[in-house]
């Protein structure tokens, strides 16, 4: 900015080219940087999110005596299991491992969800019961309405272990 | 310069096009004399006229680097019939796959080319790169075409991992999912990577479309441009390391030969055969193609594209953070750094670096060789860290404390070799990387062949 700062007369025709090499290199890297703001915004992903609680999110269960104690429910459209403990309390866990993203089938022999990928194994309540996973499967949010079962698979719930307060339990007629 | 428009006025419409379209000699191209001459100027463009003699022996190259560019020609050429067919969604992807091998003439043979061109290629870059390392070519003044090396290395992974998606089988599917799963363990940023990457948080219809146009498009353009500087960069180092050897001084460059027809008749037959070869292979072979992804269903065991398995099979004996980010970048690092590690003796141009490098490597290999299967066997039925230590986190019990005996052992190996055999730095290096290769090596067999139903070890 000196050659600015300086009277017109004293401009040198080598300084106002420099000075305007400047500007353009300036310039350059202003479009530059707009190139890649916009390159990335448009790239990045989620402008359609579903957003949580819209339509299309929520998934009835069904009915609170529709699940006996420590039974596990798939529900294949809401990519989750409905895990019922035996306390009655209900989870709705994610059928997502934690360790690397494959689907964890229930087993009803066993009472646990494996991981046919890298053997991971977690109980009903979606605790680690084997490494390699991390922690816990992703809950859903679950709540009891009208004594109907609903899970809002647009709220996921990361946590890293079982805490009893996760659990949803159905109000006692 | 009238004289020569007045020759011009004299030509026919046809002569005028056609020195139009090559000026260069008004004498018309009479003889195969004149069309040699004039092929080998085209080719001159290209390469240098005269090359080392010594740098032609097969056994210095191993002709990879020219396979590799066949195959990467070979892979644009399929690639492009290839998207003709193939629909980038979904729903249609597989069915496009199936048509393309049901009702298109010698479409399977066009996919299988491309098949096995594509795994191909990997291995030939890989061989490379170990010959390149083996004979010290990343020594000055080739430093830096290491690096880009390197650069089209990558390239040329992740083109195959992002092909890898496109047949939207259960194979491609699954495979795709746990290798994005392995983003999710850089700190940090990965998560916002993974989201990048595909689109979404689950592999689908954007995940498809990122895959291909990175597949198709992007990646095929930085082969483009990194290529031309990879080659550049060896004429500007005037040509191949020279190959000697170890009893040999750092000799003068020798003889000088002609390119044509020493290097270019060496190179068409390379070309010619790896054609042959490839063409007898899609015929022979089918590209495997499963049923289609289901993803609700992950077939058991899952794995990881073949070339990922040694990192799956890492991902079984450590923590993610370590197996998925730390040991991969410090392997990178190494790998970047290697050319610019100063050393005093010239190695370059000799295989293993002298004899003494030569016994080294072989009993770095046996030793990993040995310590490998037992350490995989031994943490799979005996070593189990997270349930030893309860109540400490598994990033400490099955990360950290396997991490540093992996540290502290394969150091204490570079410790004694080179101070064993009173080694210089590159024998001592070269014998580290031995170690680290084999174990690699061992870790990706293992994925591939000796992990079955729950990634349990068993019997191929």
């Amino acid at each position: 900015m000196t050659e600015k700062g300086k009277n017109q007369p004293d401009l040198t025709k080598t300084s106002r080219r420099s000075f305007f090499t400047k500007l353009w290199i300036f310039l350059g890297f202003i479009a530059l940087i707009e190139f890649i703001g916009v390159v990335t915004a448009y790239l990045l992903p989620g402008r359609k999110k579903e957003k949580a609680g819209s339509f299309g999110t929520i998934i009835e269960a069904g009915p609170v005596e529709k699940f006996p104690n420590e039974s596990v429910t798939t529900f294949i459209r809401g990519k989750f299991y409905l895990s019922r403990l035996k306390d009655g309390g209900f989870l709705a866990v994610s059928r997502k491992c934690t360790h690397l993203g494959c689907t964890v089938p229930w087993s009803d022999k066993d009472k646990k969800f494996v991981c046919p990928c890298h053997a991971s194994a977690f109980d009903i309540k979606g605790e680690v019961i084997s490494p390699p996973a991390p922690r816990a499967l992703d809950l859903y949010h679950l709540y009891i309405e009208n004594n109907i079962v609903k899970v809002d698979t647009g709220k996921r719930i990361k946590r890293g272990g079982f805490r009893t307060d996760q659990a949803v339990y159905p109000k006692q007629a | 310069m009238p004289e020569q428009g007045a020759i011009l006025k004299k030509r026919t419409l046809f002569q005028r096009i056609r020195h139009s379209i090559y000026p260069g000699q008004l004498q018309p191209v009479k003889d195969r004399e004149g069309y040699r001459r004039f092929f080998n100027t085209l080719i001159l463009h290209f390469r240098p006229r005269t090359v080392p003699e010594r740098t032609l022996e097969l056994t210095l190259t191993w002709g990879l680097g020219g396979m590799a560019v066949v195959l990467v020609l070979m892979l644009m050429g399929t690639g492009v019939l290839l998207k003709f067919v193939y629909e980038p969604l979904p729903e249609k992807a597989y069915e496009s796959i199936l048509y393309l091998q049901r009702d298109v003439l010698f479409g399977s043979l066009i996919r299988n080319i491309h098949h096995w061109s594509g795994k191909l290629l990997l291995i030939v870059v890989f061989l490379h790169f170990l010959r390149v390392f083996f004979t010290g070519a990343f020594h000055p003044p080739r430093q830096f075409n290491w690096i880009i090396g390197l650069g089209l290395f990558c390239t040329v992974l992740f083109s195959n991992f992002t092909g890898y998606l496109l047949p939207w089988d259960q194979l491609a599917f699954w495979a795709v999912t746990i290798c994005s799963g392995m983003l999710e363990y850089i700190p940090g940023v990965g998560k916002w990577i993974q989201n990048l990457i595909m689109g979404g948080p689950e592999v689908g219809l954007a995940t498809l479309s990122n895959f291909y146009a990175i597949h198709t498009a992007i990646l095929p353009g930085i082969i483009i441009l990194l290529m031309p500087f990879h080659f550049w960069r060896i004429r500007k180092a005037r040509g191949l390391v020279i190959p000697r050897a170890p009893e040999d001084e750092v000799t003068t460059r020798g003889k000088f030969v002609n390119t044509i027809p020493n290097l270019i008749m060496r190179e068409v037959v390379v070309a010619l055969v790896l054609m042959a070869f490839i063409l007898v292979l899609s015929t022979l072979f089918d590209a495997p193609l499963e049923g289609k992804a289901n993803p609700g269903l992950s077939p058991n065991p899952t794995k990881a594209p073949w070339y990922f398995s040694g990192i799956q099979e890492m991902l079984i004996h450590f923590h993610p953070l370590f197996s998925l980010f730390i040991i991969p970048v410090l392997m990178v690092i190494a790998l970047l750094s290697l050319p610019y590690i100063d050393d005093e003796s010239s190695a370059a141009g000799v295989w293993f670096v002298s004899l003494k490098g030569r016994k080294m490597a072989v009993i770095a290999a046996v030793t990993t060789a040995v310590a490998t299967p037992i350490g995989i066997l031994a943490d799979e039925y005996v070593i189990d860290l997270a349930a030893w230590m309860p109540g400490v986190p598994h990033f400490i019990s099955n990360g950290l404390i396997p991490f540093m005996i992996l540290l502290v052992g394969s150091f204490g190996f570079y410790g004694i070799i080179k101070r064993k055999y009173a080694a210089t730095k590159n024998e001592s290096i070269q014998a580290l990387f031995v170690l680290f290769l084999v174990a690699f090596l061992i870790f990706t067999i293992t994925g591939i062949w000796f992990r079955g139903t729950g990634m349990k070890l068993m019997w191929p």
